[in-house]
């Protein structure tokens, strides 16, 4: 896989189109994305379709949501003021790099050069351990797919399931190797049971343990963290010191709020009724947890895409990744061809706005438009009227002398007036002649296209143009009677 | 290293300006009053109470807890210590750890059930299982709630053992998820964990596997 070794950062990544080139034709990884999104999506299917009040639901996720980010400065002092009241230390940062900064400086401080990690996408986009371990930290990941991801060196390359592009051989191969576990066998339960026995030492020897934030609760500063293993829990129960880092998007206004978020995303996630853990807690417990709590509330270039009037229903998002499971582009590609943590429709509209769509601009093109994600998304992103918003950003920020931009200029130009437009079909007429080849029946077509419009024939032929178009046979049949 | 940790963990200035971005984003700073009159705008058209007969509510959670690989067993009150003697045995499961206030008539002679006092996490992980009562059940879901409050303990007691015998009271189970919300509302601060099933994972394949993590044996005794 070309991505292993080498981090999902959008700055760095090829282009969208060319790095699915490369997943496409991994058969292996295709395969393994197209059957693990099948069965999310059966099951998925099957328990939405129990709920009588599932579009109820959506609806009110979708204004709980809205209503948050109209009030977000209201909703995160109230948080942070609960949750420093409950014995917990709440941290703020502007980007990335100072989120960096604040949790290795609180790892330090703890007096632990170790911790263990639960699955937090908030820190694969900025690439947490990377900085942990530069600062000779080492980090554990004890959710399962994330450690065959780290033991891997691999990426994720989905939100939920970050590891779906392995199959349960290649995860053996891994497993006997980083485990030194040569008789490993290759049934789930063994690779499971493998990861209990690897991980239960440091779950009970580690004092300092980093997470993320499922949802922030303002009215009490409560956090929500739910998982399936019950790693989670050992990292929010066993260790001394507990750094939690979270995006300002996941705050939530009320406890009750919650009734409404945890129906919508076990059923959107994992096709589940309930996840099998949920946890929420509040500051510091004497007696019941770790004795230090932090809160680390980052920006990261979310407060941009909340101004942008358009894209700021990206911030709904509650990380469920149905839109993944659900897109016919992300389904043959698979994750890693995104180019960012964040992959499939929801990566394809925020990573561009988190990077001021400097860079991953092929992103907004990742899509047919076929609105399957709008479909599924529990708080009803319309994700398909953001990309095509972000298209018309693009567009302008690439400028008006591209060849793209001065094609679609002279196309406007011809479209506008009947004479070049007619003039145009003429001229086509002849100037494709020396391209089209005659098929056995006598067809025209034309099987490649110079410049950009080779776009198009590179994957399929175009039939050549009619002798004659609609109008001008119309008009001789008038000029000539029946 | 102390002077660089408060240089950086004084996060005033970020604070001061991740919040005018987000004021300068939204036109304006967020009022309380009005937030807290548009939150009770807010639609909530979906299901809020049990539809159901009691009967079938417990049937209901019954049939989820099966669908999640757990033992079901019901009592009347009296017969909870014979209930657990049975299963405990069944399990081959003696030392056991309880969380204070457990009630002693529930505890059955021959095994040896021990009160967490602050056990550390290696001392609880030499017990081969943990018994505690619980806060409330969701039928629809299948979901079990358990809080740090007298008989069901700190979280790390129902976590590192591996086998969880928990008990429900009939009355404490509810057909649907905001049933349970509005029950615990007023104890909204205290630790509180929903568990569904034994602990489990699909991360290989898509397969539900049980048992990663938390206990991998959970039986419940619905007392009635």
């Amino acid at each position: 896989m070309s991505s292993a070794g080498s981090v999902l950062d959008p700055k760095t990544s090829p282009a969208f189109p060319i790095a699915a080139r490369v997943t496409l034709e991994d058969t292996q990884l295709r395969k393994n994305v197209r059957h693990a999104t099948e069965v999310i999506q059966n099951k998925r299917a099957r328990v939405v379709g129990e709920m009588p009040d599932w579009q109820q639901l959506r609806e009110s996720g979708s204004q709980i949501r809205q209503h948050t980010m109209a009030n977000l400065d209201y909703y995160l002092e109230e948080f942070e003021r609960n949750c420093t009241k409950a014995g917990g230390q709440v941290h703020w940062a502007r980007d990335g790099e100072e989120a960096k900064r604040i949790v290795t400086s609180l790892v330090k401080a703890s007096g632990s050069s170790e911790v263990i990690k639960i699955k937090s996408m908030t820190t694969e986009e900025i690439h947490l351990n990377l900085t942990l371990e530069a600062a000779q930290v080492h980090t554990y990941e004890t959710d399962l797919a994330e450690l065959i991801i780290q033991l891997g060196q691999d990426q994720p390359s989905h939100i939920v399931v970050p590891a779906l592009h392995k199959n349960r051989q290649q995860i053996r191969e891994i497993f006997q190797r980083e485990m030194n576990l040569p008789e490993l066998g290759e049934k789930p339960q063994d690779l499971a049971d493998a990861a209990r026995s690897f991980l239960r030492e440091k779950f009970l020897r580690v004092k300092t343990a980093v997470s993320g934030a499922n949802f922030l609760i303002a009215e009490s500063g409560g956090v929500c963290i739910v998982e399936s293993e019950g790693n989670g829990r050992m990292c929010l129960t066993l260790p001394e010191t507990l750094i939690t880092i979270a995006g300002i998007d996941k705050v939530l206004p009320r406890f009750q709020d919650l009734e409404v978020m945890l129906q919508l995303v076990p059923r959107s996630a994992t096709g589940e009724r309930m996840n099998p853990y949920n946890s929420i807690w509040t500051g510091i417990h004497p007696g019941d947890g770790p004795r230090n709590f932090h809160v680390v509330l980052m920006d990261n270039a979310r407060s941009e895409v909340l101004a942008d009037q358009e894209g700021r229903q990206t911030l709904n998002c509650i990380r469920c990744g149905a839109c993944q499971n659900a897109c016919p582009v992300y389904r043959q590609t698979g994750g890693h061809a995104y180019g960012s943590v964040y992959a499939g429709p929801i990566g394809a509209i925020l990573t561009p706005q988190l990077q001021q769509l400097h860079h991953a601009q092929t992103l907004p093109y990742a899509s047919s438009l076929c609105g399957a994600c709008y479909e599924v998304c529990p708080v009803k992103i319309n994700i398909p009227e953001v990309l095509i918003h972000l298209r018309n950003k693009v567009v302008k920020q690439k400028g008006a002398l591209t060849a793209e931009a001065l094609a679609m200029k002279t196309a406007g130009a011809i479209f506008r007036s009947e004479r070049r437009f007619r003039a145009a079909q003429r001229l086509g007429r002849f100037a494709e002649t020396p391209l089209v080849r005659r098929d056995g029946s006598g067809e025209g077509w034309i099987g490649w296209l110079p410049g950009l419009l080779g776009g198009w024939t590179q994957v399929r032929d175009l039939r050549e143009m009619p002798k004659e178009t609609f109008r001008e046979w119309w008009e001789k049949r008038g000029n000539h009677g029946r | 290293m102390a002077a660089e940790i408060g240089k950086v963990l004084n996060s005033s200035a970020a604070r001061s300006e991740v919040l005018r971005r987000i004021r300068a984003a939204n036109g304006g700073t967020a009022e309380g009053s009005q937030a807290r009159q548009q939150w009770g705008e807010i639609q909530r058209d979906y299901r809020r109470s049990a539809d159901l007969s009691r009967d079938q509510i417990l049937d209901l959670l019954e049939d989820r807890l099966h669908d999640y690989d757990a033992t079901v067993v019901r009592s009347k009150e009296a017969g909870i210590a014979a209930t657990v003697a049975k299963l405990l045995a069944e399990r081959e499961r003696r030392k056991i750890v309880i969380p204070d206030g457990m009630n002693p008539a529930w505890l059955p002679e021959g095994f040896s059930f021990v009160v967490d006092t602050g056990l550390s996490s290696t001392e609880l992980d030499t017990f081969e299982g943990v018994m505690t009562a619980s806060t409330c059940a969701i039928a629809l879901t299948g979901s079990i709630l358990l809080q740090n409050v007298l008989g069901q303990g700190r979280r790390a007691i129902s976590l590192i053992p591996d086998y969880h015998l928990c008990l429900v009271r009939v009355e404490d189970v509810f057909e649907t998820v905001p049933e349970a919300f509005a029950h615990i509302d007023p104890s909204l601060t205290l630790p509180t964990t929903f568990f569904a099933g034994p602990s489990a994972t699909a991360d290989i394949e898509m397969t539900r596997i049980k048992g990663v993590h938390g206990p991998r044996f959970l039986d419940i005794l619905l007392v009635e």
